[in-house]
């Protein structure tokens, strides 16, 4: 044994798992349900550039609660700010160019991030909740006053983006929306796995198991913390940006407790700590929710809760999560 | 030789309860030293204050002649006092390779870098490499924490301590609930430790004090009751009077 391991210990330690092949098929899983919803939803492609844009939410939450263990009940936060800062850029300085909306969503969604992330990580376990909740509320009360700026609760109307690179026009049927909602995803979702792997991604995978293992490496978590923090304001800023220029409208419930919630919800759905954890989870919420809302206007969110508690309780480790599980066990057996 | 490391008069009290009570101690490079006590001598108390997790009321910590006392936990991780714990600590999802990578990449201060996978960065994983060859880990390199025998755990606590490049290395209980069997292993880890470096160890097993230890510290009731060689420990009277009891006689008369 002893003979074995020092004869080895000449040879480089290579691994297997090196990333770009798998990065090309995740690439491609995007594009082909990007496809597959344009041809099965010509009509409704509203709904599934809304649903890209809350999956940029839901990935930016799965970032610090997914990989992190925060835990948050405020993550709109970042969301909304990003899309009132795209709006006020249009409506109030005349930057309506879609990329430069975008751009100013990440600023929004970033600084939020800092702000939210300066407050929320000095606390841990139920005082952090109880913060984030604070938070969401002081944000969208914030949002409500200052309504010179952000049209309070009748919205911030008025967005008239420029058409995309100049030649393709935000049309009637949202095509444009729907394409430019893809690419944003698809860059978005790339970034992030490179980040996720990084040293960086696995510095924070370790503090949220034991951050004081980490100290005790000469790490700070803190800072770790907080800088994810604010990718995380940027990616949800984009989410944020994204809608504003879909809709053409910011609303407060861009802002609100409940889009923070059903985001969690989401996130727990698809599986935490996982990418494509995240966009299963909102994918599969939000057309259920609008499956079940148009055949059960009354009783839909009585099954959005039993379809969650089934999740919960059958599969805890989220819809993607206990897939991929399975997968890998059958992998691990075949061997 | 000029100490590497030193504690002066350190004192902190939980409630009128001294706990570590004027504690002096000082380590050159290359040094071994045992500290040992029965239980509630204070031990855990005194790696807390040296380490930073606990502040001390009174006293001092040097470092490679400075004084740390003020410094922060983390930054007198980099200024190279390491501590491994009493209970591993390691994440279980992760490799070896990831934890020792992790490690050399904090000590380099790069693992805050956003790009690029270190399983890919052959500086890094050739030291990895290297690390875990010492320790017996290589086969073991790419599975998860979670499918790895505890003894090898203890190894990998002490790859990681490693890969730090401290000056000064606390261990704690380095072989505490490892079997038998093992052991072996991690006495053979502890003899291949560096030469320049001052190793500061905790332990219960008086076999391996006996064997690693060229000096003995003893604490009792928070203070330091004996500070000597192996050979005399046994021998003085109030060591056995408040540690050692039955053993000292079972070892005097191996």
């Amino acid at each position: 044994m002893t003979t074995a391991t020092t004869n080895q210990a000449e040879a480089p330690l290579l691994s297997g798992r090196h990333g770009l092949g798998r990065d090309l098929a995740a690439l491609a899983v995007i594009l082909v349900l990007a496809v597959i919803g344009y041809l099965l939803f010509p009509n409704n492609l509203a709904l599934l550039t809304r649903i890209m844009a809350i999956a940029l939410l839901v990935l930016s939450l799965d970032l610090v609660t997914g990989y992190c263990g925060v835990a948050t009940l405020g993550h709109a936060a970042l969301f909304g700010s990003g899309a009132y800062a795209a709006g006020i850029a249009a409506v109030h300085f005349g930057i309506t160019d879609p990329l430069l909306m975008v751009a100013a969503g990440i600023i929004g969604g970033a600084l939020a991030g800092l702000v939210c992330g300066v407050v929320i990580l000095r606390a841990h376990g139920l005082p952090q909740l109880v913060l984030s909740i604070a938070l969401i509320h002081l944000f969208h009360e914030f949002a409500n006053k200052a309504s010179s700026w952000t049209g309070g609760s009748d919205g911030l109307a008025g967005i008239a983006p420029d058409p995309l690179f100049g030649i393709f026009a935000y049309d009637l049927w949202g095509r444009t929306a729907y394409v430019f909602a893809v690419v944003l995803l698809a860059i978005v979702f790339m970034f992030l796995r490179l980040v996720v792997r990084s040293p960086f991604g696995m510095l924070c995978r370790g503090i949220k198991e034991d951050p004081i293992r980490i100290q005790a490496m000469g790490g700070s978590p803190t800072i770790a913390l907080l800088k994810m923090y604010v990718i995380s304001g940027a990616v949800a800023g984009v989410g944020g940006a994204l809608n504003a220029v879909s809709t053409q409208v910011v609303g407060l419930d861009s802002l609100s407790f409940t889009l923070s919630a059903e985001s969690l919800v989401m996130l727990v759905l698809g599986g935490t700590g996982s990418l494509f954890g995240a966009v299963t989870g909102t994918i599969v919420f939000m057309l259920f929710e609008d499956l079940v809302s148009a055949a059960n206007p009354f009783h839909w969110l009585t099954m959005v809760g039993a379809l969650l508690i089934a999740v919960v309780l059958f599969a805890p480790k989220g819809l993607y999560g206990t897939v991929a599980e399975v997968l890998a066990r059958r992998r691990g057996a075949g061997r | 030789m000029s100490a590497i490391f030193e504690v002066r008069n350190l004192k902190r009290s939980f409630g009128g309860l001294a706990v570590t009570n004027d504690v002096s101690l000082s380590m050159a490079p290359g040094d071994r030293v045992a500290l040992i006590g029965p239980n509630g001598a204070g031990k855990t108390t005194f790696v807390n204050l040296v380490t930073g997790n606990l502040e001390p009321d009174a006293g001092e910590v040097r470092i490679g002649g400075e004084s740390v006392t003020n410094v922060n936990a983390i930054d007198r991780v980099r200024r190279g006092l390491v501590r491994s714990f009493q209970v591993t600590r390691l994440f279980q999802d992760m490799t070896p390779a990831e934890h020792v990578a992790l490690a050399i990449l904090q000590r380099d201060g790069r693992a805050g870098r956003m790009f690029g996978n270190f399983l890919s960065m052959p500086g890094v994983m050739a030291e990895v490499g290297v690390l875990i060859g010492k320790l017996g880990l290589r086969d073991l390199a790419h599975r998860p924490v979670r499918e790895i025998a505890y003894g090898q755990q203890r190894l990998l606590e002490i790859a990681m301590a490693l890969a730090l490049k401290p000056r000064v290395l606390l261990l704690d209980e380095p072989a505490a609930g490892v079997p038998q069997s093992d052991t072996g292993r991690i006495e053979r880890a502890l003899a291949d430790l560096p030469d320049d470096l001052a190793v500061l160890m905790i332990e219960h097993d008086m076999d391996l004090v006996f064997r690693f230890a060229k000096r003995v510290i003893v604490l009792a009731a928070g203070t330091v009751i004996f500070d000597g060689s192996p050979a005399d420990v046994t021998k003085d009277p109030r060591v056995r009077e408040a540690y050692l009891g039955s053993y000292a006689d079972a070892s005097s008369a191996a």
